[in-house]
């Protein structure tokens, strides 16, 4: 007996939504299977994960602030991805987004809320924006690999944040170990509904993103290009230009995460800003197959499974990384069901003919 | 005694599938015997593609039965069908482009079957059949020809003695088609089933045994090839009357584009060699030679995607060298170009029609938002005039078949009114129908006032069609004939490179 996977071709949605189901249906299965191995209820587990997201209005603002920055990143990753740009420097973009924000944050903070917020936004997007430009230049330029490039940034804006922390920016006031003050209030972002701005934020983006991706001239460009960059020549576009262009509005809108993250969550600048949400998004935008009403849902989802996560850890005093395991368990389902839907497995005996 | 009716080595029975709404195949009934060659006859769209890829285990069927000697088999992939000894040359070849021909030859081979071995039977199968091919060149050097002949001879060495060819000579020069016709004579004497799709019905006629003629998804007749002309089949199959000239119209000629002295060189090599020559509006200058004679670097450079090192390209008094496709564009002149890969250069294949007219449109569309409507009822206007089947604007145009691909993008060139249209291999793939319909298109333009540069390789339709005809060898212009009192001798000769004097 053999299994072979075979390319699918046409799936129709009711059959998607059915795979998907019962990938849930079996993460569920399988977990519940290891909660009950590590000697704890899993009916008491799940009743607790599903209170932790959505026990009280606390525990739904704390996962809508998993959710925000996390949903940006995955907007500005899914702009490259469409143009077949593969930027996985989500974390050095988000960084240096919020070292330019901290900036403003630190060292203005006299001027009016307003303007401090509006101020901190331009420049976590210019510099983003920066940051995304040299590998895309690159690229356009001499063909670089913008994968490795976009990889390789990503350490260097967190050691920058390091170097930041040890020396310039190092809180005088703290003694002990070194770290950056925390925001003034005004250099903080304000709450709607209990969670900062960041959320209106968010979804704002995603519906511009998606206007932008469908029906503007650059959303189009971009994509021909992704399709083919000999058919973008012969309609006569800007090739290099698009490009460019492309990965810079990608990186600010990360960079905008990253501030987002920075002056809304954390209230300061750490080098865990980014905290692996510039990797996670990956997937969320991979997820969602480049949607970005879609890439709302599944952030939301994501920010959800780690909320309740972590809720059973302190609660039942299960060890982090037995919760960790009981992520991964639901995700591996997840995304092996994006697997099937793709391919199809044929059983067969094989005699073979040498 | 009676002797039993042989059994097909293959045959399908009632084969049906389904995209969507529309049915590709209908109850799809063929066969095939060994020692036997069968001509897939069909317009454009009729199903034959996806009636051998059910056989190769590439689509799924919704209903019916193949049945290899007899037998009824199931398929599912393309390992099962070559388990029964199916083989099928697409196409698309899929080697992979920095391995040997050997390599390529190996590939996926169970580890029990020694490298040696495997280099013992290929060069069983080349002696055999007379297969040349340097086994040891890699795959991204190969021409087309020498590609598809390591195609075939993956088939055999996996075991294959039913072959499948979905139009193996849309890519090849008449001479390279005949070698392969040598090569499935060989192997039809050697008793192989083989199953050939084809829309040039010269070939039908020479090297097939038997055709079977598909319309719209269903069978529609099979006719014994020595009792039948290619009239008949063609009525067949596009189920009326037909007429199979071309006519050569007159138009007022006035002049368009001229070239002077153009040179390309790339890498050291010589692709244009000082190339000089005049197109009318009015006009229609065919273009012949051996593939790869410097045809597309021609198109290219008029196009604006390549630069030239020197020379001049003038079109209604523009200087267009070392311009670029918008460059042009911005100057005011409109020029119409079809270049020979469809897919990879001249459309978005996962883009539906409208999205595929945008291409040209969106620019002169005003602001940064793209408006669809107007595109939209272009779109429409286009799939109904042009008869694209299925007339379907949403839907992402690689799901169409070839002649219905290339009626889009003819019909999105000739929307944008061009002075000049620019054609390379503009019928490759066609059926007669379709290629009749371009003509036509081309020749209304002509009467319009538009020049035409038309690369082709069929030298009779070149010599129908054209008013002269343009030979190239190696980058140069061996001579222009017109087309009139040219002969095919004289043709083939320039396209070896003896200069016209
Ligand atoms: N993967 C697919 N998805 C949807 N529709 C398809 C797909 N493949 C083919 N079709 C449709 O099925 C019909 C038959 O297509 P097919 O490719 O079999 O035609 P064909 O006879 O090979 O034509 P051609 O001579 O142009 O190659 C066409 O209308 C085509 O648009
Ligand atoms: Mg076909």
């Amino acid at each position: 007996m053999r299994i072979r996977f075979v390319r699918r071709m046409g799936v129709s949605a009711a059959a998607k939504l059915l795979l998907r189901f019962a990938a849930v249906v079996l993460a569920l299965l399988t977990g519940a299977l290891f909660i009950r191995l590590i000697g704890f209820s899993p009916a008491q587990i799940y009743a607790g994960m599903v209170k932790g997201v959505t026990g009280s209005t606390i525990s739904v603002r704390e996962t809508v602030k998993i959710a925000a920055p996390l949903c940006v990143t995955a907007l500005g990753l899914a702009v490259a991805f469409r143009m077949r740009f593969w930027n996985i420097g989500g974390e050095g973009q988000m960084t240096v987004g919020a070292i330019a924000a901290s900036y403003i944050a630190l060292f203005h903070a006299d001027l009016p809320q307003p303007l401090l917020i509006v101020l901190m936004s331009a420049a976590s997007i210019i510099a983003a924006g920066f940051y995304g430009f040299i590998p895309a230049w690159f690229n356009a330029r001499f063909g670089t690999n913008e994968t490795l490039f976009t990889l390789m940034l990503n350490y260097i804006a967190i050691y920058v944040v390091q170097y930041l922390r040890e020396g310039p920016w190092k809180n005088p006031k703290d003694m002990g170990y070194p770290k950056i003050a925390m925001f003034a209030a005004n250099a903080q972002l304000p709450k709607v509904l209990g969670v900062h701005i960041g959320w209106i934020i968010a979804l704002a983006l995603a519906v511009l993103v998606f206007v932008y991706m469908r029906y503007t001239k650059q959303g189009y460009e971009l994509t021909v290009v992704g399709e083919s960059s000999n058919t973008a020549r012969y309609a006569g576009m800007p090739v290099r230009r698009i490009i460019i262009r492309t990965a810079i509005i990608s990186a600010a809108l990360c960079g905008l995460a990253g501030m987002m993250k920075a002056a809304g969550a954390d209230r300061t600048l750490t080098d865990g800003v980014a905290g692996g949400i510039g990797f996670t998004a990956i997937t969320v935008s991979w997820l969602s197959e480049l949607n970005p009403i879609a890439i709302v849902v599944v952030s939301l989802l994501f920010s959800a499974l780690e909320k309740g996560a972590g809720y059973v850890q302190s609660t039942y005093k299960i060890s982090s990384s037995a919760a960790a395991v009981l992520q991964g368990i639901i995700l591996f389902f997840v995304l092996g069901s994006e697997f099937f839907i793709r391919r199809r497995i044929v059983l067969g005996h094989l005699h073979d003919k040498a | 005694m009676i002797e039993a009716p042989s059994v097909p080595r293959l045959q399908t029975i009632n084969l049906t599938k389904s995209f969507g709404e529309l049915r590709a195949c209908d109850g799809v009934s063929v066969n095939v015997n060994a020692g036997e060659i069968l001509a897939l006859l069909g317009e454009n769209g009729s199903g034959k593609t996806t009636l051998v890829n059910m056989v190769a285990g590439l689509y799924k069927p919704d209903g019916g039965e193949v049945r290899v000697s007899g037998a009824p088999v199931a398929i599912h992939s393309p390992t099962d069908a070559r388990r029964y000894g199916i083989g099928m040359i697409h196409q698309h070849f899929k080697l992979v482009e920095v391995f040997t021909a050997i390599e390529n030859i190996c590939l996926g081979m169970p580890r029990e079957s020694t490298r040696r071995g495997l280099m013992a039977r290929t060069l069983a199968f080349i002696e055999k059949y007379g297969l040349g091919v340097p086994l040891d060149m890699k795959a991204y050097r190969m021409s087309v020809a020498q590609k598809q002949t390591v195609e075939i001879l993956k088939a055999l060495v996996r075991g294959a003695d039913i072959l499948i060819l979905d139009e193996p000579t849309a890519v090849l020069t008449p001479q390279e088609s005949e070698k392969l016709f040598d090569i499935l004579r060989k192997m039809k004497e050697a008793g192989c089933a083989i199953i050939i799709i084809t829309h040039k019905l010269a070939e039908v006629m020479e090297l097939s045994d038997r055709v079977s003629i598909l319309r719209a998804g269903r069978n529609v007749g099979e006719f014994a090839t020595a009792k039948t002309n290619p009239r008949e089949l063609t009525e067949r199959m596009v189920g009326r009357k037909v007429d199979l000239s071309i006519e050569r119209v007159h138009a007022q000629k006035r002049p368009l584009l001229t070239l002077e002295d153009v040179s390309y060189a790339h890498a050291g090599v010589k692709l244009l060699d000082g190339v000089s020559f005049d197109v009318s509006g009015g006009e229609i200058l065919g273009v012949a030679g051996v593939a790869g004679s410097g045809q597309k670097q021609l198109c290219e450079a008029i196009a604006g995607l390549t630069g030239i090192t020197s020379g001049s390209i003038r079109l209604l008094g523009e200087e267009l060298a070392h311009l670029s496709p918008r460059e042009i564009y911005d100057r005011g002149v409109r020029l119409g170009f079809i270049p020979e890969d469809r897919l990879g250069m001249g459309l978005v294949g996962s883009m539906d029609v409208t999205d595929n007219i945008l291409l040209r449109e969106y620019r002169t569309q005003r602001g940064g938002f793209i408006r669809r409507k107007p595109v939209r009822r272009k779109a429409m206007t286009l799939v109904s005039d042009l008869a694209v089947v299925p007339p379907d604007i949403n839907r992402a145009v690689s799901q169409l078949s070839g002649g219905n691909l290339q009626k889009v993008l003819l019909g999105r060139e000739l929307m944008q009114s061009p002075q000049l249209l620019v054609t390379s291999y503009v019928v490759r793939g066609l059926d007669v129908n379709s290629s009749y319909t371009i003509y036509d298109l081309l020749n209304d333009r002509k009467k319009n006032g538009v020049g035409a540069l038309f690369i082709g390789e069929d030298l009779d339709v070149l010599l129908e069609l054209c008013d002269r005809i343009l030979v190239m060898c190696a980058g140069r212009v061996t001579g222009i004939l017109d087309a009139k009192h040219a002969t095919r001798a004289q043709i083939g000769l320039l396209m070896t490179g003896s200069e016209a004097v």
